[in-house]
């Protein structure tokens, strides 16, 4: 188990990089604390499996270091990284029986076979494959081969790091439950540092201590996930966090007020001389709907009912937004104005969060 | 599933019927036909049974011309498909080389039987023939015409330099299929690079071997242009494989009788092998598979 340091760290797959576009990874300083899981969120091709590569060896970053505690392994072969790296699509060993698939990393290492049996028993017990420990790996469903891909992954018990790369991508949802509590009880058990990479919100957010949102090659923001849905460091992370995404009207910021479409509201709190495009963000749960009186005009456009909540489709000046109804509340009769709580309110510059002046020192 | 029954369906299977049975089963019908009938000329026709079968069966010469046949067959494979593996394995898996290589091995795939056989029947040659001439100016006793050993070495060289090159180029399309993460994953799990041939890259080419396995069987088992090329069936009968033999009997000897039920038997065993051989290494797969 080690700390993983990021000092300076980019990417790119040109050979020559001109500007920044040319990278695929932007330059990144960031350290993963020994023993936290995070879960490393974006959308397709943002940079987040180049950057789970580098760490574990398959590729080489065009600058920067990688640290493992404090021993530099930038150039070190991905054997000599003592890692662990699960796969978006299971890799199993088709001629070798899941027990021999188990024990193939040990055996490698030339652990005692004692040791090697004892510890296979384990894994297949946690991924809950003890009857099948004979059958050969070939003819499997997707489903166990990936069970065999994360029992491989876990079954040294010395790693540096597991990392997973959208390893339930080919899972059944309600394998997908099972087999991500399982990962975070074994994550409870023996402590490894885990990095688990994913496009999907709610398999980051329920698996991770942290969760890191990558956006066009960059870390956009590092939090908790009540951290990303109170505060969204960048408009992506509102916008991709969430279901719906955050609100985000073109607002012209004024000291403690914006004016949005034309009306002016009130942000609870004083913003200095903003540069750039202004913006304020809200969160569809904090957006509260009226008939008549104060308020951004809006049209209702239609009601989804999710069961849980309903999600109220808005136009405001042309746009589509929306809010959240939670159960039990209905939609007032019509309603056509919108308010939005104050401790629900972003505001952004050039996409960035800005911190409000009192409250300065807050990480923007 | 609820499937529509249509038995106009074989109308449309008609036509390649028809090709079928004037390209094939008509001809071999015609051989049958030879096989049952002993013949004088002046296209008089005796019955005859079975009697050329027992008779061919009791003879030396087709035993010894199978034998020989066999011993080449499990030669070039013994050679072919693991040299194949191995260029396969060492070719390049992308940019310009690859495609270089992928042509160069295509090469001898695209040169016609007969000349490949007059290339290696000149090439051996002693007074003119670069390889002939080369080995005998180093001082190496080496004569294709004269010595039964050289004669074997020559064709069977000349086997593996024209079709080593299938092997590979079918074990080379298996590779290419393999995804990355096996290799990724070979490292992370730090196995060795015989272990990521024995466990990754053989199973993957196992399909694609079937099937080469199969081809070069059914065709060096068929083979005649090019050995019949370079020594003509000898020196004596060392080289004289089954097809040589058979068109010896049938065209130089005109034993239309005999030759025809040789050549029954002679594509029995094809058929017969080839079966045995596909059926095993599916229900390898099969069983592997539970």
């Amino acid at each position: 188990m080690a700390k993983i340091t990021l000092d300076n760290l980019a990417h790119s797959y040109l050979r020559d990089p001109k500007g920044e576009d040319d990278y695929a990874l932007k330059e990144l300083n960031h350290v993963w604390n020994d023993g936290e899981a995070y879960a490393l969120l974006g959308s397709s091709g943002c940079g987040k499996s180049t950057l789970l590569n580098i760490i574990s060896g398959l590729l080489q970053p065009s600058q920067g270091r990688i640290l493992f505690d404090d021993v530099d392994v930038t150039h070190a072969p991905t054997a000599q990284r003592n890692i662990a790296q699960v796969f978006q699509f299971p890799v199993v060993y088709d001629t070798m029986t899941v027990r021999e698939n188990l024990a193939f990393p040990l055996k490698n290492r030339g652990a005692d076979a004692n040791y090697v049996s004892g510890r296979v028993q384990d894994i297949a017990r946690m991924i809950g494959m003890e009857a099948e420990l004979d059958r050969k790996a070939r003819g499997l469903t997707a489903d166990a081969k990936q069970k065999i891909s994360l029992g491989r992954g876990m079954v040294r018990e010395d790693v540096n790091a597991l990392l997973f790369d959208e390893p339930l991508t080919v899972i059944d949802p309600h394998m997908k439950w099972e087999l991500r509590t399982q990962l975070k009880s074994l994550h409870h058990e023996f402590g490894h540092t885990m990095i688990y990479v994913t496009h999907d919100q709610t398999e980051a957010l329920t698996f991770a201590d942290k969760v890191v949102v990558m956006y066009d090659g960059r870390v956009v923001q590092i939090g908790t996930p009540q951290e990303l849905f109170e505060r969204p460091a960048h408009t992506f992370v509102g916008y991709f966090i969430g279901s719906p995404g955050m609100n985000v009207f073109d607002a012209e910021i004024d000291g403690s007020t914006a004016r949005i479409a034309g009306t002016t509201v009130d942000l609870g709190a004083p913003y200095g001389a903003l540069r750039g495009k202004t913006q304020v963000g809200v969160r569809p749960e904090f957006v509260q709907l009226h008939a008549g009186g104060e308020g951004v005009p809006a049209r209702v456009r239609r009601v989804e009912d999710v069961g849980r909540h309903k999600i109220i489709r808005l136009d405001v000046d042309g746009q589509t937004y929306s809010a959240i109804a939670e159960e039990g509340h209905s939609v007032p009769a019509g309603a056509d104005r919108i308010t939005f709580d104050p401790e629900g309110i972003n505001v952004y510059a050039d996409d960035w969060r800005v911190a409000p002046e009192s409250r300065m020192g807050e990480a923007a | 599933m609820n499937k529509t029954v249509n038995q106009k369906a074989w109308f449309l299977v008609l036509p390649v019927l028809v090709l079928v049975s004037f390209s094939a089963i008509i001809p071999l019908m015609t051989v049958v036909n030879y096989s049952v009938q002993d013949t004088f000329g002046n296209n008089e026709f005796f019955w005859a049974g079975l009697e050329w079968f027992k008779e061919m069966l009791e003879d030396e010469r087709m035993w010894n011309a199978l034998q020989r046949q066999m011993f080449f067959s499990a030669v070039i494979l013994a050679i072919e498909v693991p040299l194949g593996i191995f260029v396969a394995l060492n070719m390049p898996k992308k940019g310009f080389w690859a495609s270089f290589c992928l042509v160069l091995m295509s090469l001898p795939l695209l040169i016609p039987w007969n000349v490949v056989g007059t290339i290696w029947q000149i090439f051996g040659r002693l007074d003119i023939g670069l390889l002939g001439y080369t080995l005998d100016a180093i001082g190496i006793d080496y004569n294709y015409t004269q010595d039964a050993v050289d004669a074997w070495v020559t064709i069977i060289v000349m086997d593996v330099w024209h079709w080593t090159s299938l092997v590979a180029l079918l074990a080379y399309a298996g590779l290419q299929s393999i995804p990355d993460a096996y290799y990724q994953a070979a490292k992370i799990d730090q196995a060795s690079r015989w272990k990521v041939f024995r466990y990754i890259e053989l199973p993957k080419m196992s399909g694609v071997l079937t099937i080469a396995i199969l081809l070069r069987f059914m065709d060096s088992f068929k083979i005649y242009t090019e050995p019949f090329v370079v020594t003509g069936g000898g020196p004596g009968n060392a080289t004289t494989l089954l097809s040589i033999d058979l068109v010896k009997m049938a065209l130089g000897q005109f034993d239309l009788g005999p030759a025809a039920a040789f050549s029954i038997m002679y594509f029995l065993v094809i058929l017969v092998v080839s079966w045995v051989f596909y059926t095993v290494m599916t229900n390898l797969d099969k069983r592997d598979a539970k």
